[in-house]
């Protein structure tokens, strides 16, 4: 539903993103790994409509995005940013209801209740949303992302999420439990990009893989086709990390494991 | 009273503060109510609650000429024009705190004010010679709008100076409207030189502010300008509350930016010329309302512009009836008042937790 062609973005004549074909369907959870500096936060801000491409064009249900305005985008996808500060105490609660204010609920403020208790914040309506700590702030942020989206097919139509490094702040648990949030959106039909860190949950909810590295996209499939010992190396600079679950076939990557290797290589 | 207190009780266990703005909107209406009666019946002359009554009650020939005179006069053009001036301060400083995203932001302290003043002098001073054709063209309107360019010239001239990337620096705000509001009333000063005796006599009296020779012309003059950024507020509330959350967000939640700040600006230009076109500059009130109201009801824009335009007239007319009575026959200028209220509430903001947060985050 969100298609990039040729995409570049260029800051001071330096490609951020550079030359990327990027589609996001529908059902299909696409996750966005790549070292810092990849252009990953860039190229979702391009798909997500907030910067205009300097080459390529994105479209969004066949629409491009340029001839969209701001209040037609907002019906068609959320987006959750990496960090948000607040120059006023607004609760969790109201934070989460400018979502569903924007999704043009008839009820706001149940809505947004259902989006924080969605993200595991029940109880947590009436606190003030700078008291709140980093990894709660971020799930308020989701939850307004969620009221603002909260049917993955509308009218016939797929919605999608965009998620800028959903899990930075988040424990092990949260960062699951947020994920599998975005997974069941992916499930009910609607399209999810996220832009991950940790390869191992990347590998784990990827439908989609995309690796940038330098502003391009130097390897996209299914996790099992995509992350091996030579894109990790190539991308990360770190060698032979790369092992395989045997009975999900889910690769996952132990960094640890490049020692043995370098033993192995002396 | 009590009513709110309950609500307030209920909202810090829901989080949700709908009902309590609602509450304190109403009770606002009250207090304006109450305090343009108090304005109606204050001053040096006699002329009290008593005979306010007879005069409403519609046997206004039973009064004696002189009081009826003052009350009609005298007294109501200076209680409408105490209102409108009064929601006017109240919008501006809560709008350009949305508009900011910072909680100094008053025009006041920005410069705006200064800007506005600038430009009325200029129309006081000029108005005759050089800009006698456009003072001709505008007539009675020609005030205001001078004063409303010259907010507008500061505020976007403050606007693009201070914000950078759509975040804008409380030290980059309050210096780089030091440095505007001085260059204005540097500009004001040379004027001086070309004045003669009655525009002396106006820029001291815009320099401190009053509503001393409040006129029903001066009340129609800045009526439209006031009516106009009343009927703005339902289309910003939503948008500066996204806001909030950053430029960014506000665009993801499908808030036209642009559009919205340059709707805020004309808004807060427009409100801010208004009441210093007939009033002078008056500081503090659109700093100290919405910061007392956001303590009751959140900083929700919804509720928030409405409140400050009632409450920044219930203060402008109380403080108005205090300048009037206070050193009667004389009377004091209105700005020494707000400001005697106003600058220890600034203070406490900058040294208060969120004004740290703000000198140093953002």
């Amino acid at each position: 539903m969100f298609v990039a062609q040729n995409v570049s973005v260029l800051r001071d004549g330096r490609a951020l993103v550079a030359d990327v074909d990027l589609a996001l369907h529908p059902g299909v959870f696409t996750v966005v790994i790549g070292p810092n500096g990849a252009g990953k936060s860039t190229l979702l801000k391009a798909l997500s409509g907030e910067t205009a491409p300097d080459r390529g064009q994105v479209f969004c249900h066949e629409r491009p995005l340029s001839r969209l305005s701001a209040v037609e985008l907002a019906a068609d996808r959320a987006v959750l940013p990496q960090s948000t500060t607040l120059s006023f105490p607004f609760t969790a609660l109201e934070v989460a209801r400018m979502g569903a204010i924007a999704h043009g609920s008839l009820d706001p403020t149940r809505a947004a209740r259902t989006a924080l208790a969605r993200v595991g914040l029940e109880g947590f309506e009436a606190r003030p949303y700078r008291a709140l700590s980093g990894g709660e702030q971020q799930r308020v942020q989701f939850a307004r992302a969620l009221a603002q989206v909260p049917l993955p097919v509308e009218h016939g139509r797929a919605r999608a999420l965009f998620l800028d490094e959903p899990t930075s702040s988040l424990d092990i648990g949260h960062q699951i439990g947020v994920l599998e949030i975005a997974r069941d959106f992916a499930r009910r039909g609607g399209a999810v990009l996220a832009i991950l860190h940790d390869l191992n949950l990347a590998a784990e909810f990827a439908d989609h893989l995309v690796v940038m590295h330098h502003g391009r996209i130097v390897s996209e499939g299914p996790p099992l086709e995509t992350i091996d010992d030579r894109v990790i190396a190539d991308v990360y600079g770190i060698s032979g990390a790369v092992g395989r679950l045997p009975p999900a076939s889910v690769p996952f990557v132990l960094p640890q494991s490049r020692h043995t290797q370098q033993s192995k290589a002396g | 009273m009590s009513a709110v207190a309950s609500l307030m009780g209920r909202a810090s266990v829901t989080g949700d503060r709908s009902g309590l703005g609602i509450a304190v909107i109403l009770l606002l209406l009250v207090l304006l109510a109450g305090a343009a009666l108090v304005s109606l019946i204050s001053g040096p002359t006699g002329v009290g609650l008593q005979d306010l009554v007879t005069y409403l009650g519609g046997e206004a020939d039973s009064l004696a000429a002189q009081d009826r005179i003052i009350l009609e006069a005298v007294r109501l053009p200076r209680t409408a024009l105490g209102l409108l001036v009064g929601a006017g301060l109240g919008i501006s400083g809560a709008m350009m705190q949305g508009l900011f995203r910072n909680p100094l932001a008053d025009p006041g302290i920005v410069g705006v004010t200064s800007g506005a003043a600038f430009a009325a002098v200029c129309a006081i001073v000029l108005g005759g010679t050089v800009l006698a054709p456009l003072q001709a063209l505008f007539g009675n309107q020609f005030l205001p709008l001078m004063a409303f360019a010259g907010g507008l010239a500061n505020t976007f001239l403050l606007y693009a100076i201070a914000t950078r990337n759509g975040q804008t620096s409380t030290i980059a705000l309050i210096l780089s409207g030091i440095a505007i509001g001085a260059m204005s009333a540097a500009a004001t000063g040379l004027l001086i030189f070309v004045a003669d005796d009655r525009a002396l006599r106006d820029i001291t009296f815009w320099s401190l502010g009053s509503l001393g020779g409040a006129t029903y012309a001066k009340v129609l003059s800045i009526l439209p300008f006031i009516l106009l950024v009343i009927a703005a507020l339902p289309f910003v509330a939503r948008g500066l509350d996204a806001l909030v959350l950053g430029d960014a967000a506000a665009f993801h939640m499908g808030v036209p930016v642009q559009r919205l700040k340059r709707i805020s600006i004309l808004a807060v230009a427009a409100a801010c010329g208004a009441t210093v076109a007939v009033a002078g500059s008056i500081s503090f009130v659109g700093i100290v309302v919405p910061h007392l109201l956001r303590l009751a009801i959140g900083p929700s824009h919804r509720f928030l512009l409405p409140a400050s335009a009632l409450g920044g007239a219930s203060l402008l007319l109380l403080a108005d009836s205090l300048a009037r009575t206070v050193a009667a026959p004389a009377e004091l200028p209105i700005g020494i008042i707000t400001a005697i209220l106003g600058a220890p509430v600034f203070l406490m903001l900058l040294l208060g937790r969120n004004g740290r947060a703000a000198m140093e985050g953002l």
